[in-house]
Parts: structure tokens; sequence; C-alpha cells
């Protein structure tokens, strides 16, 4: 057995240099630090701080909630409540006064070994929010400069041009014109209608849709046009539903980012928000940025697609041609499972369009995390590796399924995508990864 | 000697209980009042029914999927914690203790019950302290407050045993028993034994959100 002092090592050996967490650190002075942070517990540290990091009992039934904990041969400091231990109880308890190495451990564990998917909140007895202690020290973190560089460009991008990846305004409606263009090759009356006041319903995307992965908009396009919607998306910012600065602590930004979505699909006089295949967007439209807003709930009708999908199929809108016919297994999303309860309406279509489906275990409220959410993946290049090996019990869980005969992993969101597409390469495990989008474009009638 | 004797069972009761109920009361309603100003979340989204939904889920022995997966943590802790409160409100002893200065009295627990109720408790805190030194993550998160909380807990039991089968020195060993009795009824405010009064309301507030606004299942 390891002892912590292999651990250690280890993790020397490990150290990643940052940009953002190295050249940030240098600015700091202790001064600084305890000033920032006093500010911090002053006007935020509430009744929920000080509950969730006097309640916890160190029992450490939270662990193996915790794939960062499972995939790290059990090494305790990535177990939830050794995060907690390592960062904000150091800090609380030490009234600020800590330095910057601290602070570049304590933001590389905020921000690289917790994906705030808060698995372990239902594995702990007191329901203790984790994610809601990691969110407290990326804030500290924001507040001192101190942010991975790669996730603090994102946020810089939502900043500047209110999208995640720096697309222009007017790249923004070409790609859309673009699609169309595409899609009326299959569809000659298929039409993407931007800025149709008063449509049923708003669409909106994250900015890797533009960016990267426009076929989705195609095939949004054409799912639309094939269950006769009438529905819009904006020629102008608010298209963009995604919120890099709710993981890097701008809770300000955050706000500004959802009140322009929200007031796109008000200008436009639609009736509800429908959104795209991304988990961490809703979260920040369904979850966080109403309450930075002061909403309880959100101010218009907004659903995930997945929502979307089960609804046209249900009112037999969507027809489908011929059924998926290759197993699939399903990952259930934190954001929209365990954040929204979305879990049965995804079998529900997969049922209806996929002929055979497998269950990935466990599931539903407690499938593990894909590893790249919680702007995990958004830190980039420099803790790739650490992320993938982070995931070990992923790789595990997946190929599992497939031993079982699955070939085709559904993740109905762009970040477990991208977390599940790394691991799936690098434990190669030789499944093909789709949105439920991509089997409903094949499956059905089209015309 | 007498002298402590009198003070353990007189005035340090009183203050024992005075600080129990008023460190707890005064802690919970300073929370509420923070939470009012910095959390008010809370106050929006807390829903009876959904807290209590996950709580039930929570104080039935397996009725989590946490607790399935450590079937032999979660039944120490269950028979601990019962035992644990238990005992000593039920304890013949102690009902015609404050039966004889208060005039109020309740039902027992037959002696022989009260006994093994006891060992119970020890060997449940033998039993954390053992995976507090064994198993790894626990051993890591462990401070050593959490230790001397654990010898807290056990020290009334142990000596509340001593005393009623009056083994040697059990003079002494009473006296210890109401000091160590009061010394846990003093800490439970101020320390980690805290949780057992926050439980209802982390837990409930896990539930309301998960309920009311996740809709999924925190258990």
């Amino acid at each position: 057995m390891k002892t912590s002092e292999d651990f250690q090592a280890a993790a020397e050996e490990k150290r990643i240099y940052d940009a953002g967490i190295e050249e940030g650190a240098k600015k700091l002075t202790p001064e600084k630090i305890r000033s920032v942070f006093n500010e911090l517990m002053q006007t935020e540290g509430g009744a929920r701080l000080e509950a969730y990091t006097k309640a916890c009992v160190h029992c450490g039934l939270c662990s193996d909630a915790c794939h960062h904990y499972l995939s790290n041969d059990r090494d305790p400091r990535f177990s939830p409540a050794g995060k907690v231990k390592q960062t904000i109880i150091e800090i609380v308890s030490r009234k600020g006064k800590v330095d910057a190495d601290f602070m570049k451990r304590a933001c590389e564990i905020a921000f690289t070994e917790c994906n705030l998917c808060r698995r372990c909140m239902i594995y702990c007895p007191f329901g203790i929010d984790v994610a809601y202690l990691m969110l407290f020290v990326r804030r500290a973190c924001h507040q001192l400069g101190v942010v991975p560089q790669y996730i603090q460009d994102t946020a810089h991008s939502h900043a500047a041009t209110y999208n995640q990846m720096w697309v222009r305004d007017d790249e923004w409606i070409d790609t859309l014109q673009w699609q169309e263009d595409e899609a009326r090759d299959e569809i000659p009356d298929l039409r993407i209608p931007i800025e149709k006041e008063g449509a049923d319903i708003f669409y909106s995307v994250i900015g890797p849709e533009p960016k990267f992965r426009a076929q989705l908009i195609y095939q949004m396009a054409v799912i639309m046009h094939a269950a006769g919607v009438d529905w819009t998306m904006p020629a102008s910012q608010g298209w963009d539903n995604s919120d890099m600065c709710m993981y890097t602590g701008d809770s300000e930004m955050t706000a500004r980012l959802k009140k322009i979505h929200f007031e796109a699909a008000l200008r436009l006089k639609t009736k509800r928000i429908v959104m795209g295949e991304c988990g961490h967007a809703f979260r920040s439209v369904y979850d966080v940025g109403n309450r930075l807003l002061g909403w309880k709930m959100p101010p218009l009708q907004m659903i995930h697609a997945i929502s979307f999908y089960s609804e046209i199929i249900e009112q037999g809108r969507l027809k489908i041609a011929e059924k998926f016919d290759r197993p699939v297994t399903f990952h259930d999303p934190c954001n929209i499972v365990r954040g929204r309860g979305l879990h049965e309406t995804a079998r529900y279509v997969i049922n209806q369009v996929c002929t055979t489906f497998i269950e990935l275990e466990p599931n539903r409220e407690h499938n593990y995390c894909c590893g790249a959410g919680g702007g995990v993946i958004n830190c980039g290049p420099p803790f790739k590796n650490k992320r993938v090996q982070s995931n070990r019990v992923k790789a595990d869980q997946l190929a599992a399924a497939k031993k079982k005969g699955a070939e085709v992993v559904i993740a109905p969101c762009h970040n477990c995508h991208g977390g599940l597409e790394d691991i799936i390469r690098h434990y190669e495990l030789g499944l093909e990864l789709k949105f439920l989008g991509d089997i409903l474009y094949e499956c059905i009638q089209k015309e | 000697m007498h002298e402590i004797y009198q003070l353990a069972s007189g005035i340090l009761v009183w203050v024992a209980l005075i600080v129990f109920v008023g460190g707890t009361a005064g802690r919970l309603i300073r929370m509420a009042i923070t939470a009012r100003k910095k959390d008010a979340v809370i106050y929006q989204y807390f829903s009876f029914y959904y807290a209590l939904r996950s709580i039930l889920h929570w104080i039935i022995p397996f009725g989590s999927m946490s607790m399935r997966a450590r079937p032999a943590m979660t039944l120490v802790a269950f028979i601990f914690h019962i035992c644990l409160i238990i005992t000593p409100i039920f304890l013949a002893a102690h009902v015609i203790l404050i039966a004889e200065s208060w005039g109020i009295g309740w039902a027992y627990l037959p002696n022989a019950v009260a006994d093994i109720m006891t060992i119970l408790v020890i060997l449940g805190c033998l039993f954390f302290l053992l995976r507090r030194i064994v198993q790894r993550d626990v051993r890591y998160l462990s401070t050593p407050g959490d230790f001397v909380l654990l010898l807290v807990v056990a020290a009334p039991f142990v000596t509340g045993i001593w005393t009623y089968h009056q083994w040697s020195g059990f003079e002494i060993a009473g006296i210890v028993h109401m000091l160590s009795g009061e010394l846990m009824l003093i800490c439970l405010p101020f320390t980690r034994l805290f949780h057992m009064a926050l439980f209802p309301f982390t837990r409930g507030y896990a539930g309301s959100e998960a309920g009311g606004v996740r809709r999924a299942r925190d258990w």
C-alpha cells in the first residue's frame, strides 16, 4: 500500500505549470490574500459555508462517491472532504492568513480536481454541498486573479463578446446561414429562422457549436423542420447560453450573461427557450444565473433538448423512420440528471429511437462524472493528462457496458462529450460517442 | 471529594444543561439570521415536503445508496447513535435521580438492557477509533480534535457502567462520570458534535434543492 509520503512525492513530480496560476500568484502578497478573503467572508460567507464546514464529521463516506478519488488509487487527498480540508477549511481556520503557494495549490484543487458534479452530496449523510465549497474557493481565486489560463481566456471571451469562443457577430449569422445552405441540399424548403418575432421556441446553443460543431445546428434545424416547430435564433448577442464565468467564480459576469440570454428570448417575444444538448449551460440558466439575477425560477419557461425531443416524439410530431439498431448505452450528465432529473425522459427518448439499450452501472443520479465538467476540461491542455488519469473509473464503467454489448455511448452534454472522447481514446475503449440529436437526425422521417 | 461530588451533581448539571440548550439554540438562531442576510436562497427554496423526504431516507437504516454501499458502517452508526441518545435518557438510575430532585419521571429501561446499550456505545466508539486509524481516507481527514471527541463521548459511558457495577474505584468513576457527561453536553454546541443539531437543516436543505429545484433523488 502506498503511504501518504509516496503520494506527496508523486504529486511533487507531477507539478503542472499553468501560466494563469503561476503569473497570478506572483502578484499576491499575504496582505492581499487576507484582505480579499476577509472581504469575501464578510459579504458572501454565510450560513451554508458555516454549516458545511462545521457539520462534516470526517467520516469519509463521500470518498467513494468521487471519481478523482477512485481513479487515483484512492489517494485520500482526492476525497471530497480531503479537498475541502486542503482548501477552504485551512483558509477559514487561518482567517485568510495563507501564502501564495497555498493559493496556487488551492486553485489547482478547486479548478482541476473537482468537477462540481455533486455526486458526493448524495453520498454524504449531511448533504454537504462540496461543489458549493469548491466554488467558494474559486470565487476567492477569481478575486485574487489566480485562475488557470485557458478557462480565464474563455471567461474573457464571455466578457468581451457575450460568447465563449470569441465568435464575432457576423460569424455567428454567417454560420447559421451556412448551415441552412448545407441543409437545403438535403431538404430544399428548410429554414433556420433568424430573429423571428413571436416564434414558439427560442433555440439557444453554446459557443462551441458554431465554432467547432456546426453540424449540430444543422441537425437541430432538420429535427425542427421535421416536427414542424415554429422556432427562431437571435441574430445578436444572447444566442450563447454557455457560461464559464460561473465556473471561474465570476458571478457578476454570469449574471450579465444570463440576463442577455433571457432578454434575447424576451425581445423576440418567444414563448419559451429550448437549449441545445449541453449540461453546464443548463445549470447556469436554470439553477445559477436566475439566482444571481434575483429570480427564484427562470422568468421564461426553458427546457433542455432532451425534454424537447421527448415532447415532440410523444406528441407524434417527430416520426421515427427506422430505429437505430446498434446497441447503445447512456451517460447521465450531472447537470441535467442530478441537476434536473431528466434521466427517465432521456431513457424514454432512447427507447423510442433505439432498438437495444444497455445501462451503465451505476446510473441515473448515481452515474460517475465525465471528468470534464465543472470547467475542468476548460482548464485546457496543461491539465489534460491529469484529467484523463483522474477518471479511470469512468473507463472501467464504459468498458463493462461494452462487454455487455454496447457499441455507442450517448451523452447529451458537450462537456461530457469532451471528457468521454478523451477517455475512450486514451483507454482504447473502441466505443462511438453520440449526442441524442445525432441519433434522432439519423432515424427520423425527414419529409 | 465530597465537595467535587456536590459540585458535579449540583451546579454543574445546571451549567451543562444551560450551555447545551442555550448554546445550541443560540448558534442555530445566529445561523438563521446569517442565512437571512447572506444565503437568501435557503429561505426561498426550503421545502418541508422535500426536506422531510430526504431526512426520512437518511434516518431509516439502509435508506440511501451510500448506506447500502457500506453495511458495516451503517449498522454500527445506527446502533451507536440510537444507544447514545436513548440510554442516558431512559436509564433507571437517571430517571430515579431526576424523579427525586424534580418530581418528574418517565419509563425506564431494564438495567440489563441499559448495560448492553452502554457496551454498544463503547464498542461503537472503538469501531470509529479503529476506522480513524486504519482506513486511509478517514485517517487523512481526522484531526486531533476528532480523537478527543471520541474520548469525550466514550468517557461517560465507560465510567457510567463502571459506577453502576461498583467495580473498584467506582466512587471516583462516579464523579468522572458526572463531569464527563457534563463536558459532553457543554462541548455539543461548540464542537463537531454539533452535527447532531445541524443534520436536519443541512440534509433538509439538500433535499429541498434536490426535490424542488433539481427534481432528483438525493439518497
